[in-house]
């Protein structure tokens, strides 16, 4: 298959410009298409064409299959990279995308479906020899004798889970087997009482994980490499604050090996793409959560340190060309660090849509920023808050860290609230400076704060 | 001609509102004149807009052809509430749903809007005449184009 001639971005906001981008620097056209909130997008006025799809809502228009595929249509374009989010993930998609006659720039819909499933994505993943969250694998039974028997074989602490619960609802921490039977009861108790399902199931507590991640790369001939890793700890109510590659204090001999592992999963699951294998490590050991079949926000970093555009590798893929190296030429160099800059307040987190009066970007080695916005520009409220990523490189963690404080306090954007602040104050942390904390820090953070 | 006098002479015309000057002088002639009209001949350089940006403005503007040519008539626009392909006739050889001067009531089809091969009929949301259709048959619209203007 020759190279696209033109590709169809089916987002919006920064990863929007991200993907046009890769596109202009290949010569590959682009077609926008956006929702009417979006008409005075920066990237809608430097593409190619552009289309709109639809009123601001979201399920209206980004999330408006016919209408994007429609788009495609009028405008001839060949392939549609979905961006993060909205349809990236959504198997229908990729599949409706294909029998149109497009190339989705992404995994195979069944790849896809696979991976969607929390349940058979741990299945495939424990076949494919990846380490998993140790559990109940399935409902726990009515029996206590057994339910003891496997809280033992797990180790305490567990914790017991509602299987209709969800987003820290429906959990039960047990570091003890006294309190094992009781706790059982009462989980399931509120289980049926909050979801109307008793159906609980165990899995190990990891007190203080931190979250590390696998970017992999993989072509339709079945070559797949894993880039490094990155560390995403610093997290606020499961959004990620701040990113960072590769993840400070991890023994390189053990990243590798996770690294070849999840390689060899792609490779037998016929992985197409980009893809992230994310974990939980603790103790010097990985438990896989779930993968993400898509580019993710913070692929920056692994750029910055790899040296390897992952848009256009995406694009290469797609077209159906091998990667054009092998894991031996895979080098990580330095450090680099994301900060995800929100219109929100710093503090409170209440979201700050409106109108930015002044924007004044850092500059300097080592400093890139990915941003859509500009002075003039209107913040939407019908979308998420990021506005854009601040990204630092050094030779060292240090010298990362010092360019970030720098850029930051060189940073000035008016009319709308922002997290610069927190980023500052995350910047000069003495436990972040010492590197390695937990999935908690954050959160414990703030409520310290806000104290 | 004497270099300085030459000068002034540009200086003179450029501040007055003078468009042309010419001036006879021991046998010598000498025509300055304007070529802008603007009143500001230093404005050499566009302000940086993205509209102006590189050789791709150019086909974008194209594509969303009907936005450049503005739906300034009085009237009521039906807008198309898709993106696709517009047809004035239900097929190739049939008869156009609607012409301008047509009277048209709430519901009445004016149009066949196509997406990934459906084809949807548009009706109108306002009973009127058709004043004008701002789109070609064939053409591709999108989401909010403006379509038929009624009166």
């Amino acid at each position: 298959m020759a190279m696209f001639d033109k590709i169809l971005i089916a987002n919006r906001g920064e990863i929007a410009l991200r993907v046009q981008r890769a596109c202009r620097e290949l010569g590959i056209r682009t077609v926008a298409v956006h929702s009417e909130a979006d008409r005075e997008a920066k990237y809608v006025k430097l593409a190619d064409e552009s289309v709109c799809i639809g009123p601001a809502p979201s399920g209206q228009s980004y999330l408006n299959v016919p209408a994007v595929i429609s788009a495609a249509e009028v405008t001839d374009a060949q392939a549609i990279h979905p961006g993060y989010g909205f349809l990236s993930e959504n198997a229908d998609f990729a599949e409706r995308v294909e029998q149109s006659g497009f190339v989705f720039i992404g995994p195979r819909a069944e790849t896809i479906r696979l991976m969607g499933d929390k349940v058979s994505a741990k299945d495939a993943m424990r076949k494919a020899g990846v380490p998993c969250v140790p559990g109940s694998d399935g409902a726990l039974p009515d029996d206590p004798a057994e339910i003891i028997k496997i809280a033992k074989h797990i180790g305490y602490p567990v914790i017991i889970k509602a299987a209709g619960g969800g987003g820290g609802r429906g959990m039960r921490v047990v570091h003890t087997e006294a309190a094992l039977l009781t706790s059982v009861n009462m989980t399931k108790a509120e289980a049926q009482a909050a979801f109307n399902n008793p159906v609980v199931y165990m899995e190990k507590y990891l007190e203080k994980p931190r979250h590390i991640e696998i970017q992999v790369l993989a072509d339709q001939h079945g070559n797949a490499v894993f880039l490094g890793e990155r560390d995403c700890s610093m997290q606020r109510r499961h959004q990620k604050v701040i990113e960072e590659a590769p993840a400070p204090l991890l023994n390189a001999r053990l990243r590798d090996k996770i690294g070849e592992r999840c390689a060899e999963a792609c490779r037998k699951i016929k992985y197409r793409g980009a893809g992230t294998f994310e974990f939980l490590y603790e103790n010097n050991e990985f438990y896989f959560i779930e993968m993400n079949t898509r580019l993710q926000v913070e692929h920056t970093v692994t750029e910055m340190i790899t040296g390897i555009d992952l848009v256009q590798q995406q694009i290469f893929v797609a077209a159906g060309e091998k990667l054009k190296f092998r894991q031996k030429d895979i080098q990580l160099r330095g450090h680099a660090i994301e900060c995800r800059l929100n219109a929100e307040d710093p503090y409170s987190f209440v979201p700050s849509p409106g109108k930015i009066k002044t924007f004044h970007m850092p500059g300097g080695p080592g400093v890139r920023i990915d941003t859509h916005a500009y002075a003039g520009y209107t913040v939407p409220p019908h979308y998420d808050s990021m506005i854009g990523k601040l990204i630092t490189y050094g030779d060292t963690r240090d010298q990362a860290i010092a360019r970030m404080r720098i850029a930051l306090s060189e940073m000035m954007i008016d009319g709308i609230n922002t997290n610069i602040p927190l980023h500052a104050e995350l910047m000069a942390d003495a436990a972040f400076h010492l590197g390695g904390t937990s999935i908690h820090y954050l959160e414990q953070k703030l409520g310290i704060y806000n104290k | 001609m004497d270099l300085r006098k030459l000068k002034k002479l540009i200086d003179l015309v450029e501040e007055s509102g003078i468009s042309e000057l010419e001036l006879t002088e021991d046998g010598e002639k000498v025509r300055i004149s304007r070529n802008f009209t603007s009143s500001a001949p230093v404005q050499q350089y566009a302000p940086m807009q993205y509209s102006n940006a590189p050789q791709y403005a150019a086909p974008a503007a194209a594509a969303p052809a009907a936005i450049e040519a503005p739906a300034v008539e009085e009237g009521h626009a039906v807008k198309s509430p898709m993106v696709g392909t517009f047809y004035r006739s239900p097929s190739p050889d049939a008869k156009a749903f609607v012409e301008v001067g047509d009277t048209v009531a709430v519901g009445d089809t004016l149009c066949i809007v196509e997406a990934m091969k459906l084809l949807n009929e548009i009706e109108s949301d306002k009973a009127g005449v058709i004043k004008k259709i701002l789109v070609d048959n064939g053409q591709a619209i999108e989401y909010g184009e403006p379509l038929f203007i009624i009166g």
